[in-house]
């Protein structure tokens, strides 16, 4: 004790500097608002970092759990998805959408057969006239379109591809806007296709991409593919381009189904130009 | 003693009121601002109780730090100043002296040691305040800069009081 003392007086002037030192440091950090905050941004940095380093290794330890956890969720949300996409479940595609202004309805459907490898090429949909499907409507992939409903069944419809001799759809030029009639015209590549009736003054490059032009069944604007090779038939006023197809109709999954709900208005009204002609 | 009480006095009131009525509004760009005040610490009586030293020193800081609202940032600096300047009396000075109560003044002690004195303590005082007032060591070049500049501003103004008063303390 007295040793202590001793040491406390001798080096008073360190002793005594702590303690007020001490204390103006503690006024600094305790009233000015500067120095508050980065001293406790810092001391939570700090904190925080350690946290997040703690955690990092905890989370190897719950991995199983986590594990089991994520694919009792990931059965569950599969159950719920079966229910979504059964055929008789949904219910809400066959609800006659009225709204104003909306011309295309697109119904979702699965394809349950397919073949590319005939002559004239069919689909089979798992969603038939229950659900709202009409002979004569368009089909469309998230990649670019399908082909015509052929015939309708209450459950099922079969649609006529592109690659089928006798389907024609209307297509435009990317640049010139030229429209055109698309086949599948060599009926062996199921990745080829053909743009006919595009006239021979129109400048065509290759590369060029090509779109429905919104004057059959389907909605303008929608991919259809990309000119691969523009050519001259011999003796022709017409060109003949090749396209490659932008569906992938060897491993077509899900497709939608377009229903133009102005179509009868439509063909009421050209009708019309028929008899008058 | 009453003299040199009442001249400590009149150092502080002039010296704190010319701090923040004069010295706060000069300064070149935000490099170097002089805080001449410090010059009350430097002369108080050599043979002072280390305790009154570092009551004075810190009721001085709190005085400053009123005006600037930095509350203990002088404060602190200041009681850095007074353990520097315990400690280079005690090392410089011979016992006689530093026992004595003298006032450490240009015309008392010669010019060198009063130099150096005023330097090592206002650089002591400058260090803890800008570091306190960055409070960070982020940008550490930009904060030397200041402290030193400010040094130098401090010290020239420290030394142009010194000389001013200079014939007075020689008598």
């Amino acid at each position: 004790m007295k040793n202590l003392w001793l040491i406390l007086t001798r080096y008073n002037a360190f002793f005594m500097f702590i303690v007020f030192f001490g204390a103006s440091f503690y006024l600094v950090v305790r009233n000015n608002s500067f120095q508050r905050a980065s001293a406790v941004n810092s001391s939570a940095q700090l904190v925080g970092s350690a946290y997040a380093k703690v955690n990092a290794w905890k989370g190897y330890l719950h991995l199983s759990e986590v594990n089991t956890q994520l694919a009792e969720e990931n059965a569950a949300l599969r159950e719920r998805l079966q229910w979504y996409t059964a055929p008789d479940t949904l219910v809400q595609g066959t609800v006659n959408d009225t709204t104003w202004g909306v011309q295309y309805r697109y119904l979702v459907a699965k394809v349950t057969n397919n073949s590319i490898h005939q002559k004239n090429n069919y689909i089979t949909l798992d969603k038939g006239s229950k659900h709202g499907i009409a002979k004569g409507m368009g089909v469309i992939s998230s990649s670019g379109i399908v082909g015509i409903v052929l015939n309708v069944s209450e459950h099922f419809a079969t649609v006529q591809s592109i690659l089928h001799s006798e389907t024609r759809i209307s297509a435009a030029l990317e640049d010139s806007q030229a429209f055109g009639s698309l086949v599948w015209g060599d009926q062996y590549d199921a990745r080829i296709g053909t743009l006919k009736d595009i006239p021979n003054h129109v400048k065509v490059r290759e590369g060029e991409l090509i779109y429905t032009s919104g004057f059959s069944l389907f909605p303008a604007g929608i991919l259809a593919g990309k000119v691969i090779e523009t050519g001259v038939s011999g003796g022709d006023s017409f060109l003949d381009i090749k396209v490659e197809l932008s569906t992938q109709f060897h491993n077509l999954q899900q497709v939608y189904v377009v229903q133009d709900l102005l179509s009868e208005e439509k063909a009421q009204l050209e009708s019309q130009n028929a008899d008058n002609g | 003693m009453a003299k040199v009480f009442l001249y400590n006095l009149a150092r502080f009131t002039v010296l704190v009121m010319l701090q923040v009525f004069l010295f706060k509004n000069i300064g070149y760009y935000n490099l170097a601002t002089p805080f001449p005040y410090i010059l009350f610490l430097l002369l108080l009586p050599v043979g002072m109780p280390n305790f009154i030293l570092y009551c004075l020193a810190f009721i001085t800081g709190i005085t400053v730090d009123a005006f600037y609202d930095t509350l203990g940032v002088h404060a602190a600096a200041c009681v850095a100043l007074a353990w520097a300047r315990i400690n280079f009396i005690r090392v410089t000075l011979q016992t006689d002296q530093y026992e004595s109560f003298m006032t450490p003044a240009w015309g008392t002690v010669p010019f060198r040691w009063y130099f150096l004195y005023v330097a090592v303590l206002s650089l002591f005082h400058h260090v803890t305040f800008f570091f306190l007032e960055a409070f960070t060591f982020h940008q550490f070049h930009y904060t030397v800069i200041r402290i030193l500049l400010s040094c130098i501003f401090t010290i020239v103004i420290v030394l142009l009081f010194s000389l001013l008063f200079y014939r007075k303390k020689q008598r």
